[in-house]
C-alpha cells in the first residue's frame, strides 16, 4: 500500500462520476471558462467536491478540495496570518491550478506554479491519480504537480492539492509614485510585493517589518514624487505575457491603456495580445503528453494547454 | 612530395568513428581510464559500464552525438561533475557518456531581466562569484557547490541550506534549451512568467537526465542581502532543537537558513576545522536572517526568543562577517570532516513533516544502534530535509548490508511519518524500489507517461527514478551488458 493513496470517499465519489467514457469536464467559478477553447456541446459537467481537508499553519501547508471558493481558503489562511500563491479573484483552487495566473502581487507571494506541492486528479481512465507530495521540498520523481498547473484541464481533471502558504507581511503599503522610471523603483525596494506601470504613473507595493516599509519609503521619496494610495490601479481585461524588459516599453507597442507588471512581465491591457506561434518541438511533445494521458480526448474537449 | 605527419586512422568501431566524425576526435574517449572514471557518481552505488564519453562544445555536437546514438541504438547519459548521490549518472547498459564540462560559458548577464543564459557547465559557485560583484546571486547553493554544475542542479533540482527562504533549483530556472533524445532542440519555458501551454520547463527541472540533455538555461538573479544576521543556538537535546525550529517557521519568520548538526557531527568538525562550535550540546542550531538592516535585528529578537523558550543553552550572534564565515565554515566542511571518522559514509536524504522532524530522529538513532551502524546528522531543518549519514568501513565483512538495512528502516520510518523518499538528492538507481511504498500504480503509471512525451523511444538515461516494470525501467537488462558491446 502506497502511503500517499487517497483515502477520502469524496475524491472517490467524484472520480466515479467522471467514470471511464465519454466528454466529461470541470466547471470552476467560470472566470476563465473560454481560455484555451470552447468547451465542445456534448461534455458533461461534473461537480468537484469542495472544502478544507486538512490546514497546519505550523507546516505552512494547506490539503484543499478543486471545488474551495479561493475568497474562503484566503479567509481561512488569513485567521493564522498567513496567504498563499492562489490569486484573490474569485472563482476556484482548481480552476486557478488549473489555469495557473499569478497574483498582481507575485513578486510578494510568488507563483502558482511554486506553491503546488502535491496535485490528486482524475485520469482519464477514471483513477484518482497523486503527483507530488505534502512536504515544502521533494524531488521524488517526475514532476507531476508542475505538468497539472496551468494545463487547463486537459491531462486530468484536478480534484485536490496541498498548497504551500505564506506569512502575510506585517505591514503592506501602496505607494503611487510620478517622474520615474518605474525600473528604479524596483531596484531601490529589495523584496517589493508589486511594481506596476500605466506608461505615467508607478505604483509600488512595499511590505515587510513596519521599521523597514519605512526606511524604504523614505529611499523612493528620494527618486520619485509619492503620494500614499489605498491599492493598485484598475487592471484592463487582456493578459499579456511578456518578458520582464519587454514589458518595461510596453507603452512601444500595445495601443489603448495597460497596467505593467515591472520586473515580472504581464501586462494587462485594453487589446488582446496577438497569438504566438510556439515552440515546434516542444508543441510536439504538449501534443505527445496529451495523447499519453487522455488517448480518447475526453477530457476538457475543446480546449487547448496553448492559450 | 611525402608527408610526415599522417591522418590518423578513422577507427574500425562504427560508433566511434561516427562520433570522431560529429566532435574531434581528442572530444571522444573510449579508453578504459576515461570509461572507469564516468561509470561512478560520488554515491556508494555500484558503477555500470560506460560506452564512449564525449566531451561536446556546441548544442549541435549534441545534436549530432543524439542522431548517432539513435543511428546506432545506444542510451545516452549526460553528466556534470559527477557528484549525484543517488547513482543518476551512472552509465547503464554501456551508454554513450556525455560529459557538458566543457560548455561552460556563462552565454549572457541580462540585469534587465534578472537572468543569467548559461551552458550547464558551468559550476554553481562560479556563477555566484562572477554575479556578486553586480549585486546579485544564484540561490541554490548545495554542499557540492563549489564542483558541481547547472546542468547538475537542473537535472537534479538541487537545493541547499538557503533554499529555505528562495526555494530549490526549479524556482530559479525561466527556460531551457533542451536536445531531446530524438536529436531535435526544443525551447522550455520563456522569459515571461507565465510561459504558454504545459510547463515543460518544470517537467524537465529535477528529471534526472531522462528527458534529453540541457545545453542552455536562463537561471534567476537573486539580489545580495544588504543585511544578514547568523546565529548559533545550542541546546541540550536535539528535540528542543527540532522544536525551535517549528516554533521558528510558525510564527511567521522565513528564515534564509535554518540548519541543525547533532552532537556527534559537531564532535567530528570540531575535530576538522575547529569552528567553535559547543562539543558539549546535544545539537546545535544555525539560524541565518538576511533582509534590511531593522527587519533582520527583529528577526533575530524573535528567534532568540523561541530558542531561550526552547531551553537553548547558548545563543550567540555572530558580530563580524569573520565570525559569520567562521560559523558557516563548521557547517560547509561537514562532510569532509566526516573522512576522519571511517574511510565510507552513505548520506541519506529524506524529507518528514516539520513537527516530525524530533520523533524520525529518535527513530534513526534507534535503528542505527539496532544495526551497529554509527549516524551523523546534518540537516536542513527548516525544510525538514533530514540527511543522516552513515559512516562505516566498507571493508569490514557485513558491513555494507547492516548500512543498507539501516538505510531502508529510515527511509520507512519517514514514509511513515508523511514524508517522501528525497528533498534534494534525486532517486536515481538508490531509491527506486521504495517508490511503490510512497506512491500507487497509477501514480507511476502517469510519471511514466510523462516521460514517454519527452522519450518514446527510451534513449535518455534509461534505468533510472521508476521502480521495474515500468518503460525505460528494465534494469537487469541493462546491467547485463554483453561484453564487447562497445568493439
Amino acid at each position: 500500500m502506497s502511503t500517499l493513496a487517497s483515502t477520502d470517499v469524496a475524491l472517490a465519489g467524484f472520480a466515479a462520476e467522471v467514470g471511464t467514457e465519454g466528454p466529461v469536464a470541470v466547471r470552476g467559478g467560470g472566470t476563465r471558462w473560454n481560455l484555451g477553447g470552447v468547451l465542445t456541446e456534448n461534455a458533461r459537467l461534473v461537480e468537484v467536491p469542495s472544502g478544507i481537508v486538512d490546514y497546519q499553519p505550523a507546516e505552512m501547508i494547506v490539503t484543499v478540495r478543486a471545488g474551495t471558493n479561493t475568497a474562503d481558503l484566503h479567509a481561512s489562511l488569513a485567521e493564522h496570518g498567513q496567504t498563499c500563491a492562489l490569486p484573490e479573484r474569485g472563482g476556484t483552487v482548481g480552476g486557478a491550478v488549473a489555469v495557473g495566473e499569478n497574483r498582481l502581487d507575485r513578486l510578494g507571494r510568488g507563483s502558482v506554479r511554486d506553491a503546488v506541492l502535491q496535485v490528486r486528479y482524475v485520469s482519464s481512465e477514471g483513477d484518482v491519480v497523486t503527483g507530488g507530495g505534502p512536504v515544502v521540498k521533494n524531488v521524488t520523481g517526475f514532476n507531476i504537480p508542475k505538468l497539472l498547473t496551468g494545463s487547463l484541464g486537459t491531462l486530468g481533471l484536478i480534484a485536490e492539492v496541498v498548497l504551500r502558504t505564506n506569512p502575510l507581511p506585517p505591514v503592506q503599503r501602496w505607494l503611487r509614485a510620478e517622474s520615474v522610471d518605474p525600473r528604479d523603483l524596483r531596484d531601490v525596494v529589495l523584496r517589493p510585493g508589486a511594481v506596476l506601470w500605466d506608461g505615467t504613473s508607478s505604483w509600488i507595493l512595499v511590505e515587510g517589518h513596519e521599521a523597514d516599509v519605512d526606511s524604504e519609503i523614505e529611499r523612493v521619496a528620494t527618486r520619485a514624487d509619492i503620494t500614499s494610495t489605498d491599492g493598485p490601479p484598475e487592471l484592463p481585461p487582456h493578459r499579456w505575457r511578456l518578458s520582464p524588459s519587454d514589458a518595461s516599453q510596453a507603452d512601444r507597442f500595445i495601443d489603448g491603456s495597460f497596467v505593467a507588471s515591472i520586473g515580472v512581465g504581464t501586462v494587462w491591457a485594453t487589446t488582446a495580445q496577438p497569438v504566438r506561434e510556439p515552440d515546434p518541438v516542444a508543441a510536439q511533445i504538449v501534443s505527445r503528453m496529451k495523447q499519453l494521458f487522455d488517448p480518447s480526448g475526453r477530457l476538457n474537449p475543446g480546449r487547448s494547454s496553448w492559450t | 612530395m611525402t608527408t610526415w605527419w599522417r591522418r590518423p586512422s578513422r577507427p574500425a568501431d562504427p560508433l566511434i568513428a561516427d562520433l570522431h566524425d560529429a566532435l574531434a576526435p581528442d572530444r571522444v574517449r573510449n579508453d578504459g581510464a576515461e570509461r572507469s572514471l564516468t561509470s561512478h557518481d560520488a554515491s556508494v552505488f555500484d558503477g555500470g559500464v560506460s560506452g564512449p564519453v564525449c566531451f561536446p562544445t556546441t548544442t549541435g555536437e549534441v545534436q549530432a552525438i543524439m542522431r548517432i546514438a539513435e543511428r546506432h541504438d545506444r542510451a545516452v547519459v549526460p553528466r556534470g561533475a559527477g557528484t549525484g548521490l543517488a547513482g543518476g549518472a551512472i552509465p547503464l547498459g554501456a551508454p554513450i557518456v556525455v560529459c557538458t564540462g566543457k560548455m561552460n560559458n556563462v552565454v549572457q548577464i541580462d540585469l534587465e531581466n534578472r537572468i543569467a543564459w548559461v551552458e550547464p557547465g558551468v559550476i554553481n559557485l562560479d556563477l555566484s562569484k562572477q554575479l556578486r560583484p553586480k549585486g546579485f546571486h544564484f540561490a541554490p547553493d548545495p554542499s557540492s557547490q563549489q564542483v558541481c554544475t547547472l546542468g547538475g542542479n537542473v537535472a537534479n533540482n538541487s537545493g541547499g541550506p538557503h533554499c529555505l527562504a528562495y526555494g530549490v533549483t526549479d524556482a530559479h530556472v525561466l527556460a531551457i534549451e533542451v536536445v531531446l533524445p530524438d536529436g531535435q532542440v526544443a525551447m522550455l519555458g520563456g522569459l515571461e512568467d507565465e510561459p504558454d501551454g504545459l510547463d515543460l520547463r518544470g517537467a524537465f527541472v529535477g528529471s534526472e537526465g531522462t528527458l534529453g540533455i540541457a545545453t542552455k538555461i536562463a537561471v534567476r538573479l537573486t539580489p545580495n542581502p544588504p543585511a544578514v544576521r547568523t546565529m548559533l543556538l545550542s541546546f541540550s537535546s536535539v528535540r528542543d532543537a527540532a522544536q525551535t525550529v517549528s516554533d521558528v517557521i510558525a510564527s511567521g519568520v522565513v528564515p534564509a537558513a535554518l540548519e541543525v548538526m547533532d552532537q556527534p557531527m559537531v564532535t567530528a568538525i570540531e575535530r576538522y576545522v575547529g569552528a567553535g562550535y559547543p562539543t558539549d550540546a546535544a545539537a546545535v542550531l544555525l539560524a541565518e536572517v538576511e533582509g534590511l538592516d531593522a527587519g533582520v535585528d527583529i528577526d533575530v529578537a524573535h528567534i532568540d526568543q523561541i530558542g531561550r523558550a526552547n531551553n537553548a543553552t547558548e545563543i550567540r550572534l555572530a558580530g563580524s562577517d569573520e565570525e559569520r564565515a567562521a560559523l558557516w565554515k563548521g557547517r560547509k566542511t561537514a562532510f569532509g570532516a566526516v573522512a576522519q571518522i571511517a574511510p565510507d559514509y552513505y548520506l541519506h536524504d529524506t524529507v518528514v513533516p516539520r513537527a516530525k522532524l524530533a520523533d524520525v530522529l529518535e527513530q534513526i538513532y534507534e535503528i542505527v544502534d539496532r544495526h551497529e551502524v554509527l549516524v551523523l546528522n546534518v540537516f536542513h531543518a527548516g525544510d525538514g530535509n533530514l540527511h543522516p549519514l552513515l559512516v562505516f568501513d566498507a571493508r569490514e565483512e557485513g558491513t555494507l548490508e547492516r548500512v543498507h538495512a539501516a538505510g531502508a528502516e529510515i527511509l520507512r520510518a519517514s514514509l511513515e511519518a508523511g514524508g517522501v523518499l528525497s528533498g534534494e538528492h534525486g532517486i536515481g538507481v538508490e531509491k527506486q524500489q521504495y517508490m511503490e511504498e510512497l506512491f500507487g500504480q497509477a501514480d507511476l503509471d502517469h510519471q511514466n507517461r510523462l516521460r514517454q512525451a519527452f522519450d518514446p523511444a527510451c534513449r535518455a538515461n534509461p534505468g533510472k527514478v521508476l521502480p521495474a516494470g515500468h518503460s525505460c525501467a528494465d534494469i537487469q537488462a541493462l546491467r547485463d551488458v554483453p561484453t564487447g558491446v562497445w568493439g
